[in-house]
């Protein structure tokens, strides 16, 4: 039976504000199957976002819905989740959001290996803001900030994210739309911080400044450039060259924090000392 | 702290004490001098308690993470010094427009910048009231004692949760680090108050909808993981709170949060006059200045000079009327001394007009004003 989206969308606050060809939608029915496929209790579910065109998407969708400031909506979810362990904690962020303004926020969740799903939905430029580069555009492309083509190197978030000692990080595109909806299962499945490279297109911004010029042409490039992480990890380095991996790229089980916290609290009661 | 009786308490502990009195279970914060004892000593208590500490990694993300943990239904408190204070001023925002109950301490120290760590200063009390963006009310309550450091957070935590807004408890090094005898109240004696939740339909809550709630102008809050499925955004929003483009919805919302304060301004007013009778000078002084204030003013009654004490304990929204009627006295003076370069001394000008000179006394030092300095000021201005 086809899946009904009415009762995870706000209808009422639909149109969205997404240009038309944007990756975001892709990404956010993703969520939506992920949420379904598994059966979760959709009153027991926060979501949390910072400020940017994927940031819009917790309004459309029909659960506790927090929209915060610029970079910050892990911080705020962590609040959250240290508040009620019981929630899913899931954080809707971009990758000026997660990996420019919210950088630090990002690696000391993984750090902490705190119970937040976090899913970066990645089109490699600042949308909203109309096409300024961001720490995940490519070097050599072009964006409204970097008119003589991008100077800067880029981050690779997965690889971010394990360096700072996270326990789950997976990538996936647009183009591979079951794909990344498996993977955003897995993701929510895990026991601790996890994290999800969603690479999506921007063709207003991005594709058209870039001889990408139709939404098309964006998820094409994804399917010619992704790689299974089981086949990238039998590649020599000079193949690797311009390719990426997807799928679950770590995952390794540790401690959560929230459950930590309160088996902190469990200990020094028993104690028993004011 | 169970046992009753006198104890030896510095400011920062009994603003912990006086947190955890209020109902306090989420603290996240910062290392930062002169209030990293709050922060310690919340680490200790409140797992105790039941409560839960996080230091974040920084300001920013206390601020917000306080945020988060208010929403999911806990009393939940940051605590901070000048350069942290700056870095909270978005997400306080937030708190502001979200409505978003909260506690942020502020314990000053002379600025700008790094300015002087360990020494104290009143630099912060326009900041205070004006540090994050747009128009908006601001509560912000200032202790001169370890005991009012006690009472003023748990009056903190009670008018947060009731109007649904952050407020700002506003310390000094002084007072944060100053050790005193105190007695606490009882519980019994102590005045609890907890944020309004919805009582109508989860589907039909409208969590910005200000006629639903016991509390004129001030909506219920629900928590997240309740069932509610509400929204929350930073975005000017309509009673359902998602975002609006409506010009007059969203002049409404924002009138609606700068009301909810200013039309109380008076009964959030926490003021001590002292020999206000037949008083020619007075001297309005709040926080640490007002401890020697509060001598100069008795020493000058002692030599037969007619002074009077205002000591503010509520800075923000301005004890206007306390101020209109001294104007009405027709005072000969009113001496503002502050540790600062004259930021309180202008809402005292403000509205005491021409009725008599308004005159600051500054220091920015990182030294107290000492009673002397004060008392000479009266005995010149007499």
């Amino acid at each position: 039976m086809a899946l009904s989206f009415e009762k995870y969308l706000r209808t009422q606050k639909m149109p969205h504000i997404w240009c038309p060809g944007c990756g975001h939608g892709i990404v956010t029915q993703a969520i939506i199957r992920a949420i379904d496929e598994l059966g979760l209790n959709t009153e027991k579910i926060a979501i949390v976002s910072g400020i940017g065109c994927s940031s819009r998407a917790p309004g459309y969708l029909n659960f506790d819905t927090l929209h915060t400031t610029h970079g910050r909506a892990i911080a705020f979810a962590t609040g959250i989740k240290m508040a009620r362990p019981e929630l899913k904690v899931i954080v809707i962020t971009g990758d000026g959001d997660a990996a420019a303004i919210g950088g630090n926020h990002l690696i000391h969740a993984a750090r902490r290996n705190i119970g937040l799903t976090v899913v970066c939905f990645d089109n490699n430029i600042y949308g909203m803001t109309s096409g300024q580069y961001s720490p995940l555009t490519p070097v050599g492309s072009f964006a409204s900030t970097a008119p003589y083509g991008m100077l800067e190197r880029p981050f690779d978030l997965c690889e971010l994210v394990v360096g700072a000692g996270g326990t789950f990080a997976a990538r996936s595109t647009t183009y591979h739309a079951r794909h990344l909806v498996n993977v955003i299962k897995e993701a929510l499945t895990h026991n601790g911080f996890s994290f999800v490279d969603a690479l999506s297109q921007c063709p207003t911004y991005y594709g058209r400044r870039n001889k990408l010029r139709t939404p098309l042409d964006m998820m094409n490039w994804f399917r010619d450039h992704a790689v299974p992480v089981s086949t990238w990890e039998k590649m020599p380095p000079e193949e690797r060259e311009g390719k990426f991996p997807i799928g679950v790229i770590k995952k390794v089980d540790a401690p959560e924090f929230s459950e930590v916290y309160s088996g902190l609290i469990e200990k020094v009661r028993e104690r028993g000392d004011e | 702290m169970k046992d009753a009786g006198p104890k030896l308490l510095q400011g920062n502990e009994a603003c912990v004490e006086g947190a955890i009195a209020a109902g306090l279970k989420f603290f996240a914060g910062y290392p930062i001098t002169p209030s990293t004892e709050i922060a310690e000593l919340c680490a200790l208590r409140l797992p105790k308690v039941g409560g839960k500490f996080l230091q974040m990694e920084d300001e920013i993300a206390s601020m917000a993470a306080v945020c988060g943990a208010s929403l999911a239904g806990l009393k939940s408190m940051t605590a901070t010094s000048g350069p942290g204070f700056s870095l909270k001023q978005e997400n306080i925002g937030f708190a502001v427009e979200a409505e978003i109950p909260c506690v942020i301490v502020n314990v000053q120290r002379v600025g700008p910048s790094t300015g002087m760590p360990t020494s104290p200063a009143q630099g912060d009390v326009l900041q205070a009231r004006w540090g994050t963006h747009g128009d908006h009310e601001m509560v912000v309550l200032c202790p001169s004692s370890v005991l009012e450091a006690y009472t003023l957070t748990v009056e903190a935590f009670n008018i947060s949760e009731t109007l649904r807004t952050p407020v700002i408890l506003l310390m000094d090094e002084v007072v944060g680090h100053l050790r005193e005898k105190v007695v606490l109240p009882s519980p019994q004696e102590l005045v609890v108050k907890d944020r309004e939740l919805p009582a109508g339909a989860k589907e039909a809550y409208k969590p910005y909808a200000a006629d639903q709630g016991r509390i004129k102008g001030v909506p219920p809050l629900a928590r997240f993981g309740d069932g509610y499925k509400f929204h929350v955004t930073g975005l000017t929003h309509g009673e359902d709170g998602f975002p609006t483009n409506s010009p007059k919805v969203g002049e409404k919302q924002i009138v609606r949060i700068w009301e909810k304060i200013h039309s109380r301004r008076k009964e959030l007013s926490r003021v001590e006059m002292l020999y206000p009778e037949d008083a020619e000078v007075f001297v309005y002084a709040y926080g640490s200045t007002a401890r020697s204030a509060k001598r100069a003013v008795k020493e000058a009654r002692a030599q037969g000079i007619r002074a009077c004490l205002i000591r503010a304990m509520t800075l923000w929204p301005f004890i206007e009327d306390v101020l209109s009627d001294v104007k009405k006295k027709h005072p000969k003076a009113v001496i503002v001394p502050e540790m600062n370069l004259g930021q309180m001394v202008r809402p005292v000008k403000r509205v005491i007009g021409d009725a008599c000179p308004v005159i600051p006394l500054n220091k920015v030092a990182g030294q107290l004003i000492e009673p002397e300095e004060i008392l000479a000021a009266i005995k010149e201005a007499v």
